[in-house]
């Protein structure tokens, strides 16, 4: 420390002139995330409290409780939280599987380096592969109908759908589980469960009464991550969809496009929305992973 | 415990089977062009399309474009909180994790209310100016892992002795910068950099809204009126992410093979 100290002693006089140096130097990255980030999104945000003439009004975020937007936000929170749901149960049994099941460590490696991509691969190749996949003429539909004699889309299946969508948004949903919670079981003392073992618990008592309580910040903030990953994500459900499901991404969407509300300030009212959603759950997600490190020292 | 283990099996396998299968139905389906036997014709449309080479090239120079500045506004600023405002560090980080918080279409749609052609700054009215609009939206975009990165690179090295040796040398800071601090972060640049080729060659809100001729509106281009050819171009593009990982794992054990000494 006192290597520090000595050369700013020295520099007593100039203090001021260090200072604004110090400032100038995150400047740069201070004004651009003002420009291309927070003044845009403030810009909208003020802009759902205001007229298209500019005097305050709270009528737009009324209209948002019109049934057609209502139901567009809806959707895209079911299909949200299922597949938020979904890859969070999944994922679980995955690390899971690689951490605690006994298995060779290579599997735990090609796990953990495919979930990094596969996390990576969302957008519109992802509707492609799930459309080759699980479309009417897709590789899983046609295996089903020729070896099975199953037919897939006889039973009200249909991939253009809340269902389908879910299943394609659990295939990047279920990697980030995997990657977040990895780490999280890894921190998992072996200690506990032997001292558990020792006081006579049985495994479904070290599970409920150990390690789920310990576990349940990390498992329920990477749940919202999730969610809130979804709630936002566009390309994949307009490249599968088209505008045929009404999200409230592809809704704002078509607003940018063309105006389809008849109300430039409505489609502000929606983004704020958006970010109302999203930014509550992140900040839920990093009050949970506060309470989970607790454990991690 | 061998129940344990069965049960750990069939968890991966079942894991496995939903990450793979949908890879060679895509595959499959991609070769499936020529009616009766597997062919690579649908690539070869794919690669005959001029607009592919296009849109192709136009992501490639954007993410190429994206990186550069990212990284020249990342490292300093990454550089500079390490070693004079330490105390602005949460705040730095707080605004990196930001886009991940905010929807891109929701910052796409700021962008075009700021800056369209009767705005004070009327980065939408030109050519040029959308393009570089489009660079700063993926900066944007990537921040949060070029800087994590980054940051994480910067803490193996001891940036205060780093810098006060060079200054005893007589470096002035470009020196520094260029010549000690970013050779020292490197493997943190280059994960930031794979990872944010990955993002920017699929990336379609951005482009698609700015009306830009990238190659993730091409991809739904296609797949809104061809049959084969997107099965095609989704191996392509799974192929540019398993790059970019790839070539990012290597690098970060790279990084952590050689420890560097300040």
């Amino acid at each position: 420390m006192s290597t520090v100290s000595t050369p700013m002693a020295s520099s007593v006089p100039l203090i001021n002139k260090d200072r604004v140096i110090d400032w100038l130097g995150i400047a740069p990255f201070i004004i651009f995330s003002l420009l291309f980030l927070i003044i845009p999104t403030l810009y909208l945000v003020a802009g759902a409290f205001l007229t298209p003439e500019g005097d305050f009004t709270l009528k737009n975020i009324g209209d948002l409780f019109t049934p057609s937007i209502m139901s567009a936000y809806w959707i895209s929170i079911r299909v949200s939280v299922a597949s938020a749901l979904g890859g969070a149960l999944i994922g679980f049994f995955l690390a899971w599987a690689v951490v605690l099941g006994g298995l060779p460590a290579s599997v735990r490696s090609t796990l953990l380096t495919f979930s990094g991509v596969a996390s990576n691969f969302a957008g519109v190749p992802l509707a492609f592969a799930f459309l080759a996949t699980l479309g009417r003429t897709g590789l899983v539909t046609i295996f089903l109908r020729e070896w099975f004699g199953f037919n897939l889309y006889g039973t009200g299946f249909n991939l253009l759908s809340f269902f389908g969508l879910t299943i394609t948004y659990m295939y990047f949903q279920i990697p980030l589980m995997v990657l977040i919670l990895t780490p999280a079981l890894d921190g998992m003392k072996k200690e506990w469960r032997e001292a558990s073992q020792i006081l006579g618990a049985t495994n479904r008592q070290y599970w409920t009464m150990v390690a789920l309580p310990i576990l349940w910040p990390s498992l329920l903030g990477t749940t919202l991550l999730l969610f809130a990953n979804a709630f936002g994500a566009i390309a994949t459900a307009f490249a599968l969809t088209g505008s045929s499901l009404n999200i409230v991404p592809i809704l704002l969407y078509a607003q940018i496009r063309g105006d389809v509300l008849h109300n430039a300030n409505l489609g502000y009212a929606i983004a704020l929305g958006m970010i109302v959603i999203t930014g509550v759950s992140n900040v839920l997600y990093l009050m949970l992973r506060m309470r989970a490190e607790r454990w991690q020292k | 415990m061998k129940a344990q283990r069965l049960g750990a099996w069939i968890a991966v396998i079942l894991g496995a089977s939903y990450f793979v299968i949908p890879l060679i139905g895509t595959i499959e389906f991609s070769l499936r062009m020529r009616r009766g036997e597997y062919s690579l014709d649908a690539y070869e449309s794919v690669f005959s399309d001029i607009q592919f080479r296009e849109t192709f090239g136009y992501s490639m120079l954007m993410a190429l474009f994206t990186i550069v500045f990212g990284m020249l506004l990342v490292v300093p600023t990454a550089y500079w909180v390490r070693l004079r405002l330490p105390q602005m560090r949460p705040v730095v980080e707080f605004i990196t994790l930001l886009p991940l918080v905010i929807p891109a279409i929701v910052i796409v749609f700021g962008y075009l209310r700021m800056y369209n052609s009767s705005s004070y700054l009327p980065l939408t009215g030109s050519t040029t100016g959308t393009n570089a609009l489009l660079v700063f939206s993926y900066i944007t975009l990537s921040l949060p892992y070029m800087y994590r990165a980054v940051d994480t690179a910067m803490r193996a090295i001891d940036v205060r002795t780093l810098t006060e040796a060079a200054e005893s040398l007589g470096a002035r800071w470009t020196t520094i910068m260029f010549r000690c601090i970013f050779p020292n972060v490197m493997s943190g640049v280059l994960s930031g950099a794979f990872i944010t080729l990955a993002i920017v060659m699929g990336e379609f809100t951005f482009a698609a809204l700015l009306n830009r001729p990238a190659f993730g509106p091409y991809l739904q281009l296609v797949g809104a009126n061809k049959a084969y050819e997107p099965s095609a171009l989704a191996v392509i593009a799974f192929s540019i992410t398993w790059l970019s990982m790839g070539l990012l794992n290597l690098v970060s054990r790279f990084g952590k093979a050689r420890p560097a000494k300040a």
